[in-house]
């Protein structure tokens, strides 16, 4: 990232569209954990995340969008497949993110 | 087009209002927004009246409170105009939010503000604890000691304000009455040599540019936050070498010459009075009388607050024979040891490691009168400090008890 020597005066955002650049993943504390092999593709995750963060190709989900996806967790919580306590067998798992990231 | 009124040079009979407003018109801003608030309210008054008949070009916008006032300052800078606003004590207070805002968004705006005290108990009259109450929003703050300085000071404001290196926000204070109110002799300088000075107003990044379109005041998290914040540290930096930059330009076109601070009569003086505004014309003429008596005192006004002009206070005072210092302050600061000033002056002393008797001395709030007596009272005040003797860390001027 830009020191402050070189970032733009005033905050001032020059680029059109620089939205699309903004990784707001980063702000996320918890991780939704996708285990392929317990999924049924009902896409209720797909449905309920707020975030468009459930990565969905030839009607299968594949995988999160880290990049996007802030933790809210609601993915994993109407799951119908991650009910219960058994953790092999759930779809979403919810996990601190800490335990993914080296600089923390 | 705006009207070529004044072609000659001229002295006047103006009152601070009348001078802030033939300033506003000399520079012709594009857009001025205000809400009128007594003492300020004759300044806008006057400027209506050069709109109404065409004097100048502005578009000018009466909006709802002070808050809208700075907000529509704000949005026409961002949008490449020469914006300006002028208010006067809780309209200051009211602007508190968007000084932050203008400065953060780095818009040259240039904003005369009128001292008043605030409330409660309501008052109307002078004090300086509106612009203390605003001191940390990243603005630059000059103050006027008379009704020429305040015209001389607006008129420079625009330059620093835009200052590359620089585009803060300029507030320039002038005292509430004592100065808006009263008549003195003002030396104006023609429409032509203003419009040269200010010159034309550089764009960067205009909102009404849209080849190129920008974003203004986006949001900027903790990951950057502190970097804008770090940017406006230099930029003040800058300021301070753009102020005087600008004086000494502005002391080849008019003669006279403006600086961070002004001296008088320091050089060989023992006992030292420091001051803001329109006490200092006072002051010096105190300064004169006792020194008719034999009494080695001086003063030193302080124009530019904001950046503090720290090196400049201390080597007048290091160069003087000094044997205690008063600081006087239009302004309190509950339950700090003494006024914003006297903070300013000790933390520029002992960052130096010059450490003098100093005490600070609490005047004139919400317009009490601080005449000869009174200034002559706090020599006493500082005649005792360099005597030894138990001076309290505050000393209130003309309180009754």
């Amino acid at each position: 990232m830009k020191g402050w020597k070189n970032l733009e005066i005033g905050a001032v955002i020059t680029e059109p569209g620089s939205s699309t650049v903004y990784k707001t993943g980063e702000w996320r504390a918890w991780r939704p954990v996708f285990q392929r092999e317990n999924c049924i593709d009902c896409m209720i995750c797909w449905v309920f995340c707020p975030d468009s963060s459930i990565i969905v190709e030839d009607n299968k989900v594949v995988a999160i969008d880290y990049e996007h996806c802030k933790g809210c967790g609601i993915c994993a919580f109407e799951c119908p497949k991650s009910k219960g306590d058994n953790e092999s067998k759930k779809a979403l798992i919810m996990k601190p993110e800490y335990l993914f990231r080296e600089e923390d | 087009m705006a009207v070529r009124l004044m072609t000659e040079r001229k002295v006047v009979p103006y009152t601070g209002n009348m001078a802030t407003a033939e300033a506003l018109r000399q520079i012709n801003p594009d857009v001025v927004a205000a809400y009128p608030i007594t003492p300020q309210t004759e300044i806008m008054h006057f400027f209506a009246n050069y709109v109404a008949n065409g004097l100048v070009d502005t578009e000018f916008m009466t909006v709802e409170s002070e808050h809208s006032a700075l907000s529509a300052a704000v949005g026409a800078a961002a949008a490449g105009a020469r914006a300006m606003t002028a208010t006067a004590g809780p309209g200051l207070a009211l602007m508190w939010e968007i000084l932050g805002v203008a400065s953060g968004m780095r818009l040259p705006i240039v904003i005369p503000v009128v001292n008043r005290a605030l409330s409660a108990p309501i008052n109307i009259h002078c004090d300086h604890s509106d612009m203390m109450g605003a001191r940390d929003q990243g603005c630059i703050m000059l103050f006027s000691e008379n009704a020429e300085e305040q015209y001389d000071n607006v008129i420079q404001a625009v330059r620093i304000a835009e200052d590359e290196r620089v585009r803060l926000p300029v507030i320039i204070g002038m005292d509430g009455f004592i100065i808006s109110h009263s008549i003195e002799n003002v030396s104006l300088l023609t429409d032509d040599e203003v419009k040269k000075f200010v010159g034309k107003q550089t764009l960067t990044h205009s909102l009404l540019d849209i080849d190129n379109p920008v974003t203004h005041g986006p949001i900027a998290m903790a990951d950057s936050y502190m970097e804008f914040k770090r940017q406006q540290r230099e930029a003040m930096m800058n300021a301070y070498k753009v102020i005087r930059e600008a004086g000494e330009e502005f002391a080849e076109l008019k003669g006279k010459k403006y600086e961070h601070i002004e001296t008088y009569k320091t050089e060989d003086a023992e006992y030292i009075l420091i001051v803001m505004g329109s006490a200092a014309g006072t002051a010096k003429y105190t300064v004169d009388g006792l020194r008719e008596k034999g009494e080695k005192v001086g003063l030193i006004k302080v124009r530019t607050f904001r950046p503090f002009p720290y090196y400049d206070v201390v080597d007048v005072i290091d160069a003087s024979n000094v044997k205690a210092i008063g600081v006087m302050d239009r302004a309190e600061t509950f339950g700090g040891y003494s006024g914003p000033l006297f903070e300013e002056v000790c933390t520029s002393l002992y960052t130096r490691g010059k450490i003098y008797p100093i005490t600070g001395i609490v005047y004139g709030l919400g317009g009490r009168d601080c005449n000869l007596n009174h200034i002559e009272e706090a020599f006493d005040v500082v005649k005792r400090k360099a005597a030894g003797m138990d001076v309290p860390p505050v000393t209130y001027l003309n309180l009754r008890v």
